[in-house]
């Protein structure tokens, strides 16, 4: 059945049809209206889960680990301030192998307050240990929720996942959803070291210099492991629903020679841009990030990059420009744009190709030298 | 001046009240702009204007994530006429405890009132109010409560009252009301009262007497919202006084470990009209289930008799 | 593509009225969005929301810049904002009022959707529904068919009142 939808509704119903068996939540704009819809499934009881109402992000996640040792299918969503007070328990969730799924609704972080759209919440948080990825339409969102679940839940991997989503931008634009019924594609979970007072075990126990480093390597193995497992997933789903994803979304980059590579829907109002760009002459072409933990090897040689940021890092640079130096060896014109929710349209972003200068960065709408 | 030793007033005795106090002294400077970003008819902005009359232009807001981080109006504008220190959800009391240390260092009086939400205070920012009192932080907290999360559009808060509607409990509350008072009492803060908007010279004489003692003072702030407890936006001092009349909501003020009934709340404390009137003001306890109903009812009732033990206590 | 850009005060319902625009034309076979623009103020603000209708996936997320169909559910808003910023040469304005309205000189389609509501005792919480009769009223002006856009109430809202009073609006608007 198509429908018209929010991703935030969106979202909520790809949770619905997972049927986790605990959910820990806490509001916050944008993301609230997933954790009411998912409190309206569970009150109607179109939803067989234990909704807990916590008290804040910290115990949400708290929580969620807590559900999750024990085995149960767990999922929580916040963004921005709430992103960021889970931090510890973020890192908690991931280095205790846990499944948990998350939808964070990106949205920047204060001072000053500011409740649009904006990375900087979730890309600070990459070295937590979660896989991230970042979505562009409602259709996407559910199913990479969809996706989410299963992959997180892989024996190879066994990491959360963090489903980003631009706020208000996608989190509150209905689009149309066509649902599927996951049916088999999501399995039980087994989680193989789920509490058991059958079987003993402290868990997380101090752990000597001599082995710790062992436990962050075996993170790394599985993060390593999750490239397989995603392509094998997004193969998976589309073989089941006819819609096929990748690490990345590329549009109209075969015979490109610039590249606009940016996350989230500032990417795909970019292809509105490559198609004016084209009817200028200029061959351009969108490569969307969809991951950006783990990151994608990506072959960007011979063309140029004008990678857009909707993030920064502060003495350094943009996230998504400086992840791609140094993981692709290129120098990007690198645009910061769309911070906070700053207005930026296709025309922008045209103009950020038209004008480019690589191996600088440039702060869209800041006068004068940067 | 040497200050007043913790705890101790320096201002008139704390429980006589003044003759013939009215409205009128009552000061006429104005701190809140008329043109702040709220719902029509909400109880804060109007609480906040007492609140700052009674404070003066020493003091510093300091303000979690809330309703009050909006309606104080979008940069560059302002709507309030103090500093405003805006900070993190959980971080108010904490934030406050070190800002008094600082002005204190700085050798400035400087008055330092959190103005937070039931949310932010019952919920995430408990453990730093906690701390805050027992740390005996020279400050007034006060928790505007309008029992649930306003700013994100009313979802349930551990003080949303059993049985009420939110847009995360959809068919009534099923966990009581958090008793923050008796949380509050159980770190016995010098100071500590309840007030709401529809009494406006017993909050702004309770701000008043609570900003004369050294340490840290409470108050616990009933904020009738009209968009979140459903009822149309000109009867905000009605509902208010509904709920006093009621006893729903008592007035109260506790200091040097006595507790003394606050005028509008004599009465009612003793003869209460029927809850139902105060309920059947709101949208959001429609269709109360009668099993949460008469739990609801009870609770109102075991805390009236335990103020009026209290307060006959000799 | 077909833009359309709403304004109104917070709780009025613009931000409902664009989503009916975005199912309504859904429910037509076309590709439909619908995308507010929330400030962080509280109720009787004022705010904007948008819908874009296209025959092909929309990939646009930012604000309507050029709007073919401007709707003012509250007439108050006209002195305070801009409404007719950016609007297309030949576009089109409709207002919520019950008299003639005049707006630089413009041709102004205006229905009563205050008085429809009202008369159909169509009010929540002391304040008269407006985002689903406008929707009768957009569906006169060609943007979405009256059959879609009553379909796209009767989705979203079990009171069969605010059918009616889409259709009322449908017959009422001043062209
Ligand atoms: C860590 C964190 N979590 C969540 C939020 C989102 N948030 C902002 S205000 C608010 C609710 C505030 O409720 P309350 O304290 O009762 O104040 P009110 O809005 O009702 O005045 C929430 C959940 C946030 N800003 N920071
Ligand atoms: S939601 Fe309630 S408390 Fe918040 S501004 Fe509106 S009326 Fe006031
Ligand atoms: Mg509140």
């Amino acid at each position: 059945m198509k429908e018209i939808v929010t991703a935030n509704y969106a979202i909520a119903e790809a949770v619905k049809q997972a049927v986790p068996g605990v959910i820990a939540a806490y509001p916050i704009t944008p993301q609230t209206e997933i954790v009411e819809r998912i409190a309206q499934y569970v009150a109607r009881g179109e939803l067989a889960c234990d909704y807990i109402p916590v008290e804040s992000e910290h115990s949400a996640m708290a929580a969620c680990i807590g559900a999750s040792a024990a085995g149960v299918r767990t999922f929580t969503a916040t963004s921005s301030q709430g992103l960021l007070y889970m931090h510890e328990m973020l890192h908690w969730a991931a280095g205790a192998r846990l499944p948990v799924v998350m939808a964070n609704v990106n949205r920047a972080v204060g001072p000053p307050w500011n409740v649009w759209a904006d990375h900087t919440d979730a890309l600070s948080q990459r070295d937590t240990g979660w896989l991230q990825v970042y979505v562009a339409t409602a259709q996407e969102a559910y199913d990479t929720t969809l996706m989410a679940f299963r992959i997180a839940e892989d024996k190879e991997v066994l990491l959360p996942v963090m489903v980003n989503l631009d706020g208000f931008l996608l989190s509150h634009t209905m689009q149309d959803l066509e649902t599927v019924e996951p049916g088999s594609f999501i399995p039980p979970l087994h989680l193989p070291h789920a509490i058991d007072p059958a079987h003993p075990a402290a868990y997380a126990p101090l752990t000597g210099p001599k082995d710790y480093y062992r436990f962050r390597w075996e993170m790394e193995k599985s993060m390593r492991a999750a490239r397989r497992v995603i392509t094998r997933v997004e193969k998976d789903f589309a073989g089941r629903f006819g819609r096929r994803y990748g690490v990345t979304e590329e549009y109209r980059c075969e015979d490109a020679d610039i590249l606009v590579v940016a996350m989230g829907t500032l990417a795909r109002e970019a292809e509105v841009a490559v198609d004016r760009l084209r009817a200028e002459g200029t061959r351009a072409g969108v490569m969307r990030l969809r991951w950006f933990r783990p990151f994608p090897t990506l072959d960007l040689t011979g063309r140029e990059v004008v990678v857009i940021d909707r993030d920064y890092s502060f003495g350094f640079g943009g996230v998504l420009a400086r992840s791609l130096c140094s993981a692709a060896r290129i120098e990007p014109f690198s645009v910061i744009a769309g911070l906070g929710g700053q207005e930026v349209t296709y025309e922008d972003i045209a103009s950020f190709v038209r004008e480019r200068r690589p191996g600088e960065e440039y702060w869209f709408g800041v006068k004068g030298d940067v | 001046m040497t200050p007043p030793a913790h705890g101790e007033p320096s201002l008139p005795p704390v429980f006589k009240r003044r003759a013939g106090e009215t409205m009128a002294q009552i000061p006429k400077e104005e701190y809140i702009l008329e043109t702040t970003s709220a719902c029509p008819g909400c109880s804060s902005s109007l609480s906040l204007r007492y609140i700052l009359k009674a404070a003066g232009p020493d003091t510093v807001l300091v303000i979690p994530a809330s309703c009050s981080s909006v309606i104080q109006g979008m940069y560059p504008n302002t709507a309030v006429n103090v500093p405003v220190y805006n900070i993190a959800f959980a971080a108010a009391a904490s934030c406050a405890s070190g800002m008094v240390a600082g002005l204190r260092r700085a050798g400035r009086e400087t008055k330092v009132i959190v103005y937070a939400g039931d949310g932010g205070t019952v919920d995430i920012g408990l453990q730093a109010l906690s701390g805050a009192l027992e740390r005996e932080t020279d400050f007034l907290y006060i928790c505007f409560d309008n029992e649930a999360y306003g700013n994100t559009g009313m979802q349930r808060s551990g003080s949303t009252p059993l049985g009420a509607l939110t847009t995360t409990t959809p068919l009534g509350k099923i966990h009581p009301k958090k008793e923050i008072d008796r949380i509050v009492e159980a770190h016995h803060p010098p100071y500590q009262a309840t007030a709401i908007s529809a009494f406006p010279l017993d909050l702004f004489q309770k701000v008043e007497k609570a900003l004369t003692f050294r340490g840290p003072s409470f108050i616990h702030l009933l904020a009738p919202c009209p968009t979140g407890w459903r009822f149309p936006h000109g009867k905000t001092i009605e509902v208010g006084r509904m709920a006093v009349k009621t006893a729903a909501w008592v007035l109260w003020e506790r200091g040097q470990g006595r507790l003394s009934v606050s005028a509008p709340s004599k009465g009612p404390l003793k003869r209460p009209v029927p809850l139902q009137d105060y309920l059947g003001m709101q949208g959001r306890f429609k269709g109360l289930d009668p099993a949460l109903l008469s739990r609801l009812q009870q609770g109102i009732g075991t805390n009236r008799e335990a103020i009026l033990a209290e307060a006959e206590r000799p | 593509m077909y833009e359309v850009r709403i304004h109104s005060r917070g709780g009025q319902g613009g931000v409902t009225a664009a989503r009916l625009i975005a199912l309504a034309a859904f429910r037509d076979g076309k590709h439909a969005t619908a995308t507010p623009f929330y400030g962080a103020e509280r109720r009787g603000a004022p705010i904007v929301a948008f819908a874009r209708i296209d025959e092909n996936p929309i990939r646009i997320y930012s604000q309507v810049r050029s709007p073919d169909l401007v709707v003012v559910l509250d007439r108050t808003l006209v002195p305070i904002v801009d409404v007719l910023k950016g609007l297309k040469p030949r576009g089109a304005v409709l207002v919520n009022s019950g008299h003639a309205v005049s707006l630089d000189h413009m041709k102004v389609h205006r229905v009563d959707l205050t008085g429809i509501a009202l008369d159909e005792n169509l009010v929540i919480a002391g304040e008269p529904v407006l985002d689903t009769p406008v929707l009768g009223a957009i569906a006169r002006l060609g943007v979405v068919s009256l059959e879609s856009a009553t379909k796209a109430i009767a989705e979203l809202f079990q009171d069969p009142r605010n059918v009616s009073a889409a259709e009322r609006a449908y017959r009422e608007v001043v062209l």
